[in-house]
Parts: structure tokens; C-alpha cells; sequence
């Protein structure tokens, strides 16, 4: 129905958040996805976490690559500044942004053909070097917009209408976890009360974030035969907790039998309270995450829920040292050493 | 051989302050350094010197050469020749006893007499036993030995032109400032090779070097160090790069720059990110973000990295996204020759990336120019919302020259282009991306985060219309390449114009040259008029090219182009834009590797303009 503009008239009567903004607000154009999308539920989870985060829009960079999943940033956040990128590019982009302004909160979508096949060597140096970002690889093991080819996260023997995929998936969360990554989470699109916590947790970590989402094809990759359709996922997903994210303003009040809850607090005074659904499951320990991961992907469960926190990241700006004022708001005064230093420059030449 | 059998075949050179002298070493043997204190000392008795290096694509073991030019009348370009060959390296023997010219003069290592090494008699052997003297230094290893070798030959050479002993002492007491061990042991080496050849070759060396005073104020820099600066100066906070030679050298000589003069005093912060990227194509990436995002930043390459950046170049042309690029160029294509000159990606920067695109280009003609347009292209980036691309070599980038001191004016602002405020957003200024509201065709833009409602955009490489939004319409599309093409008329009006210099005479002959080719050019063009040749020259220092360039070419019947290149890239590019019957054009293209010479130069255009002038008296 994408041909339908979207009214202009707000309902005086709308909710407001805490900086009065509604969720239309938030909203974007109308996407241009199929009827079903899996990204499109995304869109919609990051329009309730912005909301329910109170963020002002304008103070969110959304940069994409190229592919179905990098066209959704310009369906969420009307007010802020987009950049669709070149295919496989976003992460330097993002990087390049993140560097020029600090202060900024820079939010990367991407698709698994972008990051696992063609931007796979930008995906992993963007994690290895911590940018403070939020990278969501909206994961649907297809290539939506050439119409059907298998992508790089594709599982080995799994069926599109027309072909067996016979090569080795890419798992990304696992590639994050490798790379040093300070938040790694998967959830799926069809899972809003998971996704959306996630995602407020994910805004509030002060590094890189990555997000693994499966987020089904329902036109090329939705079959009985795929793993990445929404039947597999909802019959074998297997969260290892759930989150309940509480701001830093808000007070905690409700009590939990012991061993069941794991209290997380965050660099911002946020606190993200894991319910933990697998009794045994550390999110700090990266080596058994990885483990684990492993163990129940060959037992052909998909896990999901924030797998790895790191509470006290670095970020890239941290390994560079550079100012706090934002690198875009330096003039003259502070980038220009001026003559006098360049005669003493010039003497250093004879 | 006896003297009297050399005076018989060939009279020794003699030549005071106007001559050439080359090293032959072996890569990593630690030459590097003696032979710049060769350079430097000759300046230091106010002698004007030009320095090249010709290196190998290897750490150890191939071999290098080191030319230096002394040139009291201040030539600063390669001449062409050798009459002094300092031969260190036995692998290339035969091939630099030919270079030397005839009446020239050859320094060798005659510990161990020459047996079936090939000979010339036309030149004046002056045997030094490096390695014997070498090894007399007493409480040293090895290696060092190997080293101080390279210093013992920079003595010999001081007693053989006639070097002010002070001079020496002097360099290498700055060189190892504060290590007395390092400065008593070099001057001890000094020492040795002084003796020796003032005791065994006393008069044989008619090559002398005379105090003058004609260095003044001028510095030795290299390019890549000089626009490293320039970009300090130009307001770069971000530099986003990858190794690859010959660039590597500015990105880290921007580093080095920054450290010591953007840190913070107080809370010892940094005013500038540098990232080593992960490849080409993310450096240019981070570049285009972090320009987008509103900080000027740049990337440094050589052609393979050109390459790899297309796709992006095309984004952010047609997207209209700021980018500074320098493109050291090198031998190509492929790996080609990554130690070597050349001026051949012109066509390849020009029209870069898939589509329609012009992108605009700067020649510097040295260091000098390597820090102003380094500074300028930052604005004309901003400016003009493209990509500009200053156009170097490794001659420049990488050789030390002989220039003015870098000047910079206080009163100087950066000019960030059109870049509206959220105040100006606030008194109601509209807002539309790509739509030309000031008959320029450069529209205004916004940088992300500026304001709560009012300027956010959607930036992509999609087609859109003039309000950013995307658009399949055929009109919408043309409508924006209609205005980018616009826009590059623009650019004619900002981007550095071209420099004319006339004949005494004249003539119908004109000469077009760009880039490192330009200190060759001065020497060649002076040359030529001397002998009576007039030819009037225009240096072309961008693309696009403007009227002027049109009007030189149509005010002479034949117009040489000189480049550095197999393919006559400029000539190309000038008939291709400015179209211009090819037939005007005579090409004279040097491209083996090596800096173009002012002798192939003058030799070159003296026999086109011969044969012509026989032609027409037939």
C-alpha cells in the first residue's frame, strides 16, 4: 500500500515521551517493502525505542549500505540526517561520521549480504577498532532485491524455492564475539518484547553494539525448508534471557527469586535486568558465549537474547584520544597553527 | 692508466658549483643518510642542490641510487648525466661506469684491485679503499663498520670538492645532537676518508664546490612533508589511509605534524583522528563520513588505491559530498613500478567512478605548491561539495627540494562553503538540498545533528530529485546532472588558473607542462632561448581547464604538451574538453620512471622545432 501517503495530522491526543515527543515523531515515509517484511517490524522496534529513550531524532546519524534492509532508514526518523552508502560500505562511513562528531548517536543498518558477503572485511575492522555505534544486521539469509540468491549467512542445507544452499554460513554474532565486540545480541523480527529492550540496552552501550536480527523474507525465503523463515525461527529459537531495561532516572522495585535475575548496570547509570532463561549462561564470559553458541547451533536451535556485555567499554575515540568537543566544531583558532610556528617549521627544513 | 693517457682521450670536467653526482649503493646498507649529508653540507656553503632518490621495491639487497645536482645558477631539476658516480655496489657496476660522462670521474672501493670489472678510459678513476679504512676503526662491530663506510666516503668527497671541514661537523653534530659516542665516531670516519684522498688524490678532482651565498632562505623538503603541513594548516582533523608507496610517507608525516602541534596543552587531547583503515576503499569511506558529518578530512593514495575507490568517488559526486585526496602517483599499471614517477592516472582521477562524473583536479609543482593547495583544496572541497584531488608524484612527494620557506596568512579564514546554520535555519532561511537557489549551481547543505526540526536530509547515491528525495523520474535525474555539469563551470572559476610565460619573441610555438615536470621546464625553456629556440610555455595547474588554456593553444600554430606519461594523458583531456584538433598538438612523453630531465626536454623540442624549420624550407 505504499502508494497511500501518510496523513500529515497528528492526533492532539497522542501519547508524549519524556521530551514531548509522540511516535509519529519517530516515524518516517512509507516503506516500500513487501507486505510482511521482517525489516519493516524492525523499523517499527526502533521507532518504540527512540520513543521510549526520549532521543531527540536529530541527534541520531542512520547510515545503510545497499540492499532491502539499507533502504529502511529512510522509513524511521524523518528528522534525522540519512546515508545510504555504497553496498558493503557502511561501517567506514559510519566510522568516518562517528569521527568528525562525537556526540552524535550513529545507528548502522545493514543486511547479511552487505556486512557477511560483500562488506564483510568493513563489518569486522569496524568491530576490532570499537566504534560507539548501534550495527543491526537485519539477517534474513537472502538477497531480497535481486530476487532470491542465497546470502553468506544462508545455513548449509537450506532450501529456497529453487536451490540447496551446500556452503558454510557466516555467523556474525560469533565474527562479534571473535572481534572483540562490547554488546553482541540476536533476537528476531518477530519478537518485538525481545528486540526492543535489546535495542534501548544497545543505545545506551558506549561502543560497538552489534545485533544480529533474523528478520524473514517473506517473498524469497520463507518456504518450509528455509531456516530463516518465521516458522523455523519461532519453533527454534532459544533465548538465553530477557531483558528489562531501566533507565537511570527510574527506581527498581520488584523483587525476583535469586539466581533467576543477573542486574547489569551500564557506563550511563542505565540498568539492563536479565532474566536469565538458560540457568548456566554468563553474558560476560565471551569464550563460552562463544562456546555455547556454537554447541546449540549444531543442535539446530537459533540463540538469541544479549549474548556478551562488556559494562565498561572502550571506544574508538578512547584508543585515539581525541577532544571531547566534537572534531566538526574546531575552527581556526584551534587547527591552524598560524605563522610564527611555521617560520620555526620552516627553520627545522634547513 | 697514466694522466697523460686520460688528458690524450678525454679532458678531466672541470666545473665549479655546476655539476652531478651520483651514488650507487645497496638498499639497507645505511647510504641513505651520508648521502643526504652530502646534499645538505653542499647547501650549507650556499649552493644550490636538488636531490633524487632512486629506490628499489625492497628493504635489503637491490640496488639504489642517490643523484644529487649542484647548480649554482640554482637549476633545481634533474639535468641528465653523471660526472662524478660514487660506485658502492657491485651488482650495477657496468651499468653506471656507461651513465658517466665522458671527461667524468668515478670513486670506488679499491681495497681489492680491479680485475675484470669493465672500464672506460675517457674517465678519471679515483680509487678510495673503503673497506680497509673502515676496518681500522678501532672498538666497532661489524655493522657499524658497514655504516660508517657510507661516512668515510662522504669524507673523501669533502677533500675532493673542497668542502668547508666546518660544515660537515657541523651537520653531524646536529644529526646526533646529544649522543657525544655517535658524533666523536662519524667525525673520526670523516676524518679517515678526508685524509686519504687528500694525501693520495690531491688535484686529480677538477669538480669543486665554492662557497655562495645562494641558498638564502630557502628550505629542503620534501612534497609528501610539505602537504602533510598544508592539510595541518588547511583544518584537517580526520586522515583516514592505507599504506601504499609513495604516499604513505604524507599520512605519516601528518601524524607526526599533528602530534606536535594539535595536542591540547592542557588536557593532552587530541585535535585530529587518524585511522590506518583496513584498505583503500574504507579510507575513502571514513574520509566521505566524517566530511558529511562536517570535519574536513582527507585520504592519501597512489594510483592502485585510485582504483579501489571509484565506486565511492562516484558517490560522492553525485551525492555532493566534500573529499580531499592526494594521489602520489607512480609507475603504473598494475603494481607497476611503486618506486618510480610518473604522471599517469590524470584520465583515471579525471572521470572516475562509473556514470557521467568530472572530477576536479591540482597539480603543485612542488613543495611549495604541495602545502598551498593542500590548504586550498580543503575549501575548494567545501566549496564546490566534490571530491578534489591533489595530483602529486614521488618525485614530488618523496625527494627532498631545494624551496621558499611555506608562508601562511594570519588573516586567512577557512572557507566552509555553503553550509547553513541552525541559526540561519531558525530566521527562516528554506532548506532543499540539491536544488541551485543561487544560479552557481552549488546548493546548500547541512551537517547532521545542526538542528531539531528543520535541515535533515537523506543522503544517497539513489537517483533523487533537487529536495534529496528518491526519484526514478527521467527529469528529475537529468535535472541534477544538468546542474553537477554547471556546477564544474563553477569549479573553473575557483580552482588555481594557469601561469604564462612568453618568449623574448615572438614565436608560434607553445609548450604545456604541469606538475613535477616544471623545474625541468625552467631550465629547459632558458636553454632553448639561449639558443635562439622561442617557445612561450603555460603551466597548467587544473582541470577543469579554464578559457586561458583555449586562448594559449589558439594563439600558437604548435603546442608541445610534456608529461610524464606513455598515453599523452593531458593532451587527451585538453582535446577531449576543450575540443581542440589533435594535429595542433605535438607530444613529448618521458615515462621510464625517472624524473624527466631539462636535457631530454631541450633535446626533444630543439629537434621537432629543427625539423619543422627544414620542412618548411623545402
Amino acid at each position: 500500500m505504499t502508494y497511500i501517503a501518510k496523513p500529515k495530522f497528528h492526533h492532539p491526543g497522542l501519547q508524549k515521551n519524556a521530551i514531548g515527543f509522540t511516535h509519529r515523531d519517530y516515524e518516517g515515509r512509507i516503506s516500500t517493502l513487501c507486505a510482511g517484511c521482517g525489516h519493516d517490524s524492525i523499523s517499527a522496534a526502533l521507532i518504540e525505542t527512540f520513543y521510549e529513550l526520549a532521543i531527540e531524532p536529530h541527534r541520531v546519524a542512520k547510515l545503510s549500505g545497499i540492499g532491502c534492509s539499507s533502504k529502511t532508514p529512510d522509513y524511521f526518523l524523518g528528522q534525522s540526517h540519512g546515508f545510504n552508502a555504497v553496498h558493503g560500505r557502511m561501517p567506514s562511513v559510519l566510522t568516518g561520521a562517528n569521527l568528525a562528531n562525537r556526540d552524535l548517536i550513529y545507528l548502522g543498518v545493514s543486511g547479511d549480504g552487505d556486512s557477511a558477503s560483500i562488506g564483510i572485511g568493513q563489518f569486522v575492522h569496524c568491530v576490532r577498532r570499537g566504534v560507539n555505534m548501534v550495527y543491526i544486521c537485519e539477517n534474513n539469509g537472502v538477497y531480497g532485491l535481486t530476487k532470491g540468491q542465497f546470502s553468506a549467512t544462508a545455513d548449509k542445507g537450506s532450501k529456497s524455492k529453487t536451490a540447496v544452499n551446500s556452503d558454510s554460513p557466516i555467523d556474525l554474532v560469533g565474527l562479534a564475539l571473535l572481534l572483540g565486540a562490547t554488546f553482541v545480541a540476536r533476537s528476531f523480527s518477530g519478537d518485538k518484547k525481545q528486540l526492543v529492550p535489546i535495542l534501548k540496552a544497545a543505545f545506551t552501550h558506549k561502543g560497538a553494539a552489534i545485533i544480529d536480527v533474523i528478520s524473514p523474507c517473506v517473498q524469497f525465503n520463507n518456504n518450509p525448508d528455509s531456516t530463516k523463515s518465521y516458522d523455523f525461527v519461532r519453533e527454534h529459537n532459544e533465548a538465553v534471557n530477557r531483558i528489562d531495561f531501566i533507565t537511570p532516572r527510574a527506581e527498581i522495585t520488584a523483587d525476583y527469586a535469586p539466581g533467576t535475575v543477573e542486574t547489569v548496570t551500564q557506563h550511563d547509570g542505565s540498568v539492563l535486568r536479565l532474566s536469565k532463561l538458560a540457568p548456566d549462561y554468563d553474558p560476560h564470559d565471551r569464550a563460552k558465549a562463544m562456546a555455547y553458541l556454537q554447541e546449540r547451533h549444531a543442535a539446530g536451535e537459533i540463540v538469541t537474547g544479549l549474548l556478551y556485555i562488556d559494562e565498561e567499554p572502550e571506544d574508538l575515540h578512547a584508543h585515539l584520544n581525541t577532544v571531547t568537543t566534537p572534531l566538526n566544531r574546531l575552527g581556526e583558532k584551534d587547527l591552524c597553527p598560524g605563522s610564527a610556528k611555521l617560520a620555526e617549521i620552516n627553520e627545522s627544513y634547513r | 692508466m697514466s694522466e697523460a693517457a686520460i688528458s690524450k682521450v678525454q679532458q678531466p670536467i672541470s666545473a665549479t658549483n655546476d655539476f652531478v653526482v651520483k651514488f650507487a649503493n645497496v638498499n639497507g646498507s645505511g647510504s641513505a643518510s651520508a648521502n643526504e649529508l652530502f646534499a645538505r653540507s653542499i647547501l650549507r656553503m650556499g649552493v644550490p642542490v636538488c636531490s633524487r632518490n632512486i629506490f628499489p621495491s625492497n628493504i635489503q639487497g637491490l640496488p639504489t641510487w642517490y643523484e644529487v645536482r649542484v647548480s649554482g645558477e640554482g637549476w633545481l631539476g634533474r639535468r641528465g648525466g653523471v660526472d662524478l658516480m660514487v660506485q658502492m655496489n657491485p651488482q650495477t657496476w657496468d651499468k653506471d661506469i656507461a651513465e658517466i660522462e665522458p671527461g667524468g670521474y668515478l670513486v670506488y672501493d679499491s681495497t681489492k684491485p680491479l680485475t675484470n670489472q669493465k672500464l672506460r678510459e675517457d674517465i678519471t678513476l679515483l680509487g678510495v679503499p673503503f673497506t680497509r679504512l673502515s676496518n681500522t676503526l678501532e672498538g666497532t662491530l661489524p655493522r657499524e663498520r658497514q655504516l660508517l663506510k657510507n661516512v668515510i666516503y662522504l669524507g673523501a668527497l669533502s677533500a675532493l670538492l673542497g668542502f668547508e671541514p666546518s660544515v660537515v661537523e657541523g651537520l653531524i653534530g646536529d644529526q646526533f645532537k646529544g649522543k657525544d659516542k655517535l658524533i666523536r665516531l662519524n667525525m673520526r670516519a670523516v676524518e679517515i676518508g678526508h685524509d686519504y684522498a687528500a694525501k693520495n688524490l690531491a688535484g686529480k678532482c677538477r669538480l669543486k664546490v665554492a662557497r655562495d651565498n645562494k641558498v638564502g632562505e630557502r628550505i629542503f623538503i620534501a612534497g609528501n612533508d610539505a602537504a602533510a603541513l598544508g592539510a595541518v594548516y588547511g583544518g584537517a582533523t580526520v586522515c583516514a589511509w592505507y599504506p601504499i608507496t609513495p604516499s604513505t610517507s604524507l599520512a605519516e608525516a601528518f601524524t607526526r605534524h599533528c602530534r606536535r602541534l594539535r595536542v591540547d596543552p592542557v588536557t593532552g587531547q587530541n585535535k585530529f583522528a587518524i585511522v590506518q583503515a583496513e584498505d583503500e576503499i574504507a579510507a575513502i569511506g571514513m574520509v566521505l563520513g566524517a566530511a558529511w558529518n562536517g570535519a574536513r578530512a582527507f585520504t592519501a593514495t597512489s594510483g592502485p588505491g585510485i582504483s579501489l575507490m571509484q565506486e565511492f568517488f562516484g558517490l560522492a559526486y553525485y551525492a555532493e559530498i566534500p573529499a580531499v585526496i592526494f594521489d602520489i602517483q607512480r609507475g603504473g599499471p598494475s603494481t607497476g613500478m611503486p618506486t618510480r614517477t610518473q604522471q599517469s592516472d590524470l584520465l583515471l582521477a579525471a572521470y572516475a567512478s562509473h556514470g557521467d562524473t568530472k572530477h576536479v583536479l591540482i597539480f603543485p609543482k612542488g613543495p611549495n605548491e604541495a602545502f598551498e593547495f593542500a590548504a586550498l583544496a580543503f575549501d575548494l572541497a567545501d566549496r564546490l561539495q566534490t571530491p578534489i584531488f591533489v595530483m602529486m608524484d614521488l618525485d614530488i612527494g618523496m625527494n627532498d627540494w631545494l624551496v621558499d620557506p611555506l608562508k601562511w596568512d594570519d588573516s586567512r579564514k577557512y572557507d566552509r562553503g555553503k553550509v547553513l546554520s541552525a541559526k540561519e535555519l531558525d530566521a527562516g532561511r528554506q532548506f532543499f538540498r540539491y536544488l541551485d537557489v543561487d544560479g552557481d549551481a552549488i546548493p546548500w547543505r547541512t551537517i547532521p545533528g545542526e538542528h531539531p526540526t528543520k535541515g535533515a536530509y537523506f543522503t544517497r547515491g539513489s537517483s533523487h530529485n533537487a529536495y534529496a528525495v528518491y526519484s526514478e523520474s527521467g527529469k528529475d535525474y537529468t535535472d541534477v546532472m544538468q546542474r553537477l555539469l554547471r556546477k564544474f563551470e563553477t569549479a573553473k572559476t575557483m580552482v588555481p588558473a594557469p601561469i604564462r610565460h612568453d618568449a623574448r619573441q615572438k614565436t608560434r610555438w607553445g609548450a604545456i607542462y604541469f606538475g613535477s615536470t616544471s623545474v625541468a621546464m625552467d631550465e629547459a625553456f632558458a636553454k632553448l632561448e639561449a639558443e635562439g629556440r622561442h617557445v612561450d610555455t603555460l603551466r597548467i595547474r587544473a582541470f577543469p581547464f579554464s578559457e586561458d588554456v583555449v586562448d594559449f593553444i589558439n594563439a600558437h600554430d604548435q603546442v608541445f604538451v610534456i608529461e610524464q606519461n606513455r598515453d599523452a594523458q593531458m593532451l587527451k583531456l585538453i582535446v577531449n574538453e576543450c575540443a581542440i584538433d589533435p594535429a595542433k598538438f605535438i607530444s613529448l612523453l618521458h615515462y621510464d620512471g625517472t624524473p624527466i630531465t631539462a636535457r631530454f626536454i631541450t633535446n626533444a623540442i630543439a629537434e621537432r622545432m629543427g625539423v619543422v624549420r627544414k620542412e618548411a624550407a623545402e
